[in-house]
């Protein structure tokens, strides 16, 4: 094989990493948006939050003297899986169910200010300056000869794609099978039928919010990994990123989500590749811009029936 | 007289400066068919989403098996006992007709995530029980070979018919149809009136029914109220109120 096809595919390597994480984010945006329609933007921030938990964790965590990077690693990930379902879940409550039956525009800018709001306060509390966190987890597995052209996908790089195929994986099977997965396609469906037949509703949007803030504080506890770094305003530019990724897939889909972050992470990364790193941004959102123009519904979402 | 399952007093229901309902009063004994009947735009809908909670009435009381349900949500509502179809049907969707009917039995449901996790015995018999339940009105509405289906593709006197299991597996005390005749034929028509009776000879529920064929109405009904622009015209067995020269003159106009 030569040179450039070995390039090639270290690029959509590299680009299905990052996309994982948008997917995993993306879905937070997709679930509330698809149960009550509106657009969750305080949602980068619980991501950001994540990855704060899991640092603060990890450090903790080998001062106790913890050194397996595995079940430092599990920890650290329960640790901020619970921490930001806390924030997800109390962000619903204190922020979003008081302005339920008013206009959207009104949750909108509520969501805005409540992600301004946690950006500021962890800037507060932990700082504004870069934290870093040396990488746990070194080496990767190398296709090719050493010397000549390969690819090489660190073990990093793996644990986020089997963690995200593993956390998609769990979530489907919710969706499809649980109870309280058919309680939450049906609220997805006819929010007010499903109150009618005996169904608390408030019930079903939380355990919406705190699914998507699960799989949010996994994607930062990751990419958090994965760069070494976290400041407070990381949340801000994943999270515009996850929500592009969440249109591109057609908002309101999971599966949409999935697809639209590995799709977003994938064209930021050839871009990368065979542009220039600067210009991923501008190809992300120009994609946005694109979709929005000429394919609305995204990819697979269905085009907007005005609910009754 | 039995005594009364839901009575609805001096119900009154303001939009703004419109009045759309004044001061309708309603009684449902138990075992009882009775229907809400009256002209276009009479508001028998509003009284019917003032009573299950649909919407907050702005004055009158709603009193079900003795407990004041004004103002109280939807979902409790439901849980005590009330349920209702909508006049176009809401069934969900994009899901499977199987689903539509575990889906309302939500409230019967397991609620532990973590045995459901583990798939202990005792989840997996209620969730048989859901089944076979949903299994049941299947087959008593002749569905059960669509249970796979997507609920959305069904023919419509189907949705209907599935509309109504969807209710009966929530094991209500009231069942409220909101026309459920409306778009139906003939032979449908038919099949729907026995059902209604069925259920409540067999079931021992108690139908508030809202319905603009007058067929279906007098031939099934234990007592009837017309509403006419809001406010309550007249009340009787089928007989009397097909003498009454009231209701006569609101639906076909003064002579």
């Amino acid at each position: 094989m030569s040179e450039s096809i070995y390039y090639f595919l270290q690029q959509i390597a590299n680009g299905l990493t990052i996309g994982s994480t948008y997917a995993l984010i993306a879905i937070g945006y997709t679930m509330v948006y698809g149960i009550i329609g509106m657009i969750n933007f305080a949602h980068g921030e619980v991501y950001m939050i994540g990855t704060y938990v899991a640092f603060i964790a990890l450090a903790g965590l080998s001062m106790l003297g913890i050194d397996n990077p595995f079940l430092l690693i599990g920890i650290a990930l329960a640790v901020s899986i619970v921490v930001a379902s806390a924030y997800g879940f109390s962000i619903e409550r204190v922020a979003y169910r008081p302005l339920r039956s008013s206009k959207r525009l009104i949750a909108l800018i509520s969501a805005i200010g409540m992600s301004i709001f946690l950006q500021n306060y962890i800037r507060l509390a932990q700082g504004s300056r870069d934290i870093a966190m040396p990488s746990m987890i070194k080496g990767g597995f190398l296709f090719g000869s050493p010397e000549g052209s390969h690819i090489m996908i660190s073990y990093m790089q793996v644990i986020i794609m089997v963690t995200t195929v593993l956390c998609m994986v769990g979530l489907t099977l919710f969706i499809t099978r649980s109870r309280m997965g058919r309680a939450c396609r049906a609220c997805a469906q006819d929010i007010g039928m499903t109150n009618l037949l005996g169904i608390n509703s408030n019930n079903v949007i939380a355990v919406t919010f705190i699914i998507g803030a699960s799989l949010a504080a996994v994607a930062g506890m990751l990419l958090g990994l994965y760069y070494g770094v976290v400041n407070p305003y990381i949340g801000f530019i994943a999270g515009l990123k996850a929500f592009t990724a969440a249109v591109l897939g057609g908002i309101g889909s999971i599966p949409g989500a999935m697809l639209g972050g590995l799709i977003l992470g994938v064209s930021e990364s050839l871009t990368g590749g065979y542009l220039t790193a600067e210009y991923k941004d501008v190809v992300a959102f120009s994609l946005l811009i694109l979709i929005l123009l000429f394919m609305p519904q995204g990819i697979l979402g269905k085009p907007e029936v005005e609910k009754i | 007289m039995t005594k009364n399952l839901l009575t609805v007093k001096d119900l009154t229901m303001r939009f703004g400066g419109l009045l759309a309902v004044n001061g309708v009063n309603l009684e449902v004994g138990e075992k009882q068919i009775v229907s809400v009947i009256g002209p276009n735009g009479a508001g028998k809908t509003t009284v019917f989403n003032c009573v299950s909670g649909f919407y907050i009435p702005s004055s009158g009381s709603v009193m079900f098996q003795g407990k004041e349900l004004r103002g109280k949500p939807g979902h409790l509502i439901a849980r005590e006992g009330m349920v209702r179809t909508f006049q176009n049907v809401r069934l969900f969707k994009e899901m499977t007709v199987i689903e539509n009917l575990l889906v309302a039995q939500h409230i019967h449901a397991e609620h532990n995530m973590l045995k459901g996790f583990f798939m202990t015995p005792g989840f997996k018999n209620r969730e048989q029980e859901l089944m076979d339940r949903a299994a049941h009105w299947l087959e008593r509405v002749g569905l059960i070979e669509f249970a796979n289906r997507e609920a959305g593709n069904l023919a419509y006197g189907q949705q209907r018919r599935l509309e109504i299991a969807r209710c009966m597996v929530t094991e209500p005390k009231l069942l409220m149809l909101d026309e459920p005749a409306a778009g139906l034929n003939p032979n449908e028509t038919k099949a729907l009136d026995e059902l209604i009776v069925q259920l409540r000879d067999e079931q021992g529920i108690s139908i508030l029914l809202i319905e603009h064929d007058m067929g279906l109405v007098m031939g099934i009904s234990d007592q009837i109220y017309v509403v006419n622009q809001g406010e309550p015209l007249a009340e009787g067995t089928p007989a009397e109120i097909q003498g009454n020269p009231e209701v006569i003159k609101a639906y076909l106009g003064e002579e």
